[in-house]
């Protein structure tokens, strides 16, 4: 199984669960919440696979910080056991 | 084989020129005031990108607006001026103009930039200001509750258009930015929308590009921002963001307006701004700071000082430096003082006057609307202020018949032809000084040498000030024999 290339990180409490970046995503891996955060917001959620790592989500998240989006550096791919580097 | 994790490495977070904490009440420093997809917040993120990405923190100044954005500093980690309503460009401009080095960033609504601020913004524009201006047009006055804008859209409900904008009466949505590209000065003017990804990612590309003129110092750069308002708008914020592409974007086209980026030279540096300590030396004053020893030091000790005096005469008759002179000195006393020339209609009519308050506390008011002491240069100004001036006061009246209407029995009056002492000492023209002298004896305030030093600061010329000197000792005479005659002596210094 391949590694992805990309990661997303939501910050539960900074997020207003606008949709924006739900939107965005073009791969389609963000979904809201189906509980509330403590301010009572749907809060965005990764799907937990499939993201790229493009960072669309972050540019038309209007919070400072509630979305994070890491990029694959070195990935184990197990089957064959080889190692390679992303990005 | 060992089995290692994939790694990964943060690539987008919040950008380093914004708090990772906001100085806000306690439950809310981790989220910003704005509304659930605010066009503002994104444009936050994209600014504090390009700050960052320009590595430009720690030289970047934003000036924020009145509006929604009113809180701007409590999230970019930058220097942060809040300007009055619509008039962040004059002050980014005054930032601009005295802090060499800084990056100055005017960051405003479409109600604070097109409507209260328009002045400022056509003259930033036009003088070329190096500032970058980023105009976040929602199409409505989101902050006090959706009224109506001058960039609202033709047919845009708001609660001051409840039947939509109708262009008969109120006129078409303004579109700032081709109007500002009618303008020689600016170097750089594009429109950007927030309406998908594609129109985020230009408008990032665009603010980048803007900061980045100011810091090379091109001159005027401005983004207008499409940017959506899902509260006032009544739309969800995916709704919201459609609204911008669809149908905002149609009565304001977007698109470079202005580049002449290429071409533009680099405006030089500003000289650094003096220091507050400085500035006496400069005005040619001597140190008098607000606050600072120095002052108090030179304040003269004893009897508290309180005294206001009106001048008033035609012009040419030398009201406006009587004053001068009087409150000149008094500022030699050590005193509080105040001068303030009084150009109102009757201007036209060739008369003019001015109050003059000495005093040894902090003076609130200028104005002088009770005199202790009236110094009227000619019957109509006597006409016009002897009623004004306090029980107990003078009346320094340049003609001997004191018309009987005007006499009161609760002021002294003083009434002499100071014209015609004048023209006896030389010339009719010192009959000012001849009756400041007159004024100074009786108020008793401040001393000869104060005056004297006071004298030569304004008047240039060594021979006037030698009438000048003769002028003010005959009044001081003049005032003297009137005062033995008038045995219950001066009531007018408020001991
Ligand atoms: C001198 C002055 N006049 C009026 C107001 C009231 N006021 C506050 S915000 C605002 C309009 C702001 O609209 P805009 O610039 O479009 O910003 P938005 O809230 O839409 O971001 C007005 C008129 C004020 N604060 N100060
Ligand atoms: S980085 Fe791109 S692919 Fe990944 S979640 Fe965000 S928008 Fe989707
Ligand atoms: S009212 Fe509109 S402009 Fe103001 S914070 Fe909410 S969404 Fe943003």
């Amino acid at each position: 199984m391949k590694a992805d290339r990309g990661q997303l990180r939501v910050d539960e409490n900074e997020c207003k669960g606008c949709g924006l970046c739900v939107e965005a995503c073009p791969p389609h891996v963000i979904a809201l919440s189906e509980g509330l955060n403590h301010h009572g917001y749907r809060t965005a959620k990764y799907a937990g696979e499939g993201c790229t790592g493009c960072g669309m989500c972050w540019m038309v998240c209007p919070e400072p910080g509630a979305v994070t989006v890491l990029h694959l550096v070195a990935a184990t791919v197990q089957a064959g056991g080889v190692e390679c580097t992303g990005n | 084989m060992p089995e290692i994790g994939n790694t990964y490495e943060v690539a987008f977070e919040r950008p380093k020129s914004m708090y990772a904490q906001f100085d806000r009440k306690e439950d809310l420093q981790h989220t910003t005031h704005y509304c659930a997809g605010c066009g503002h917040g994104q444009v936050h993120k994209l600014l504090a990108a390009a700050i960052d990405e320009l590595g430009i923190q720690d030289r970047t100044v934003l000036t924020s607006p009145v509006g929604c954005s009113v809180f701007a500093y409590y999230y970019f980690d930058v220097g942060n001026v809040q300007a009055a309503h619509g008039r962040a460009p004059a002050v980014a401009t005054a930032i601009e103009r005295s802090r060499p080095g800084a990056t100055v960033i005017s960051y405003q609504g479409d109600g604070d930039l097109s409507a209260i601020g328009s002045a400022e913004i056509l003259h930033a524009a036009n003088r070329g200001e190096n500032i970058t201006v980023i105009f976040v047009n929602n199409a409505i006055y989101s902050m006090t509750g959706g009224q109506m804008a001058p960039t609202t859209l033709v047919g845009q409900r708001s609660t001051t258009s409840p039947g939509g904008r109708n262009p008969a009466t109120e006129g078409y949505p303004l579109r700032m930015s081709e109007l500002l590209a009618t303008l020689e000065a600016p170097v750089y003017i594009e429109r950007v929308g927030l309406g998908d990804n594609r129109q985020i990612a230009q408008a990032r590309r665009a603010i980048k590009r803007a900061v980045e003129n100011t810091t090379k110092r091109l001159g005027f750069s401005m983004v207008e921002v499409l940017a959506p308002c899902p509260t006032i708008w009544k739309m969800s914020p995916v709704e919201a963001q459609r609204w911008v592409k669809d149908v905002m974007e149609k009565s304001y086209p977007l698109g470079v307006m202005r580049d002449r980026v290429k071409d533009a030279e680099p405006k030089p540096e500003p000289m650094v701004a003096p220091g507050l300590a400085e500035i006496p030396g400069l005005l040619g004053i001597e140190a008098a700071v607000p606050g600072e020893a120095s002052r108090s030091g030179h304040r003269r000790r004893g009897k508290a000082v309180h005294l206001g005096v009106r001048v008033a005469g035609f012009g040419g008759q030398g009201v406006l430096l009587l004053g001068e002179v009087l409150a000149e000195a008094g500022l030699e006393a050590g005193l509080e003082v105040s001068w303030l020339p009084s150009y109102g209609p009757e201007m036209r009519s060739g008369t003019s006057n001015c109050h003059v308050r000495l005093a040894s506390e902090p003076i609130d008011t200028p104005l002088v609307t009770m005199p202790e002491i009236l110094v009227a240069m000619n019957e109509p100004s006597l006409r016009k202020f002897d009623a004004s001036v306090k029980a107990g006061g003078w009346v320094i009246y340049n003609g001997e018949e004191f018309p009987a209407e005007l006499m009161r029995e609760d002021v002294h009056v003083l009434a002499r032809e100071f014209t015609r002492e004048a023209q006896a000492l030389g010339d009719p023209r010192v009959a000012n000084m001849v009756m400041l002298g007159a004024l100074l004896e009786l108020a008793g305030v401040v001393k000869a040498e104060a005056i004297h030093k006071a004298l030569t600061k304004l008047v240039k010329s060594p021979k006037w000030v030698e009438l000048d000197e003769r002028a003010l000792a005959r009044g001081r005479v003049m005032a003297r024999e009137e005062r033995e005659q008038v045995s219950r002596g001066c009531g007018v210094m408020v001991g």
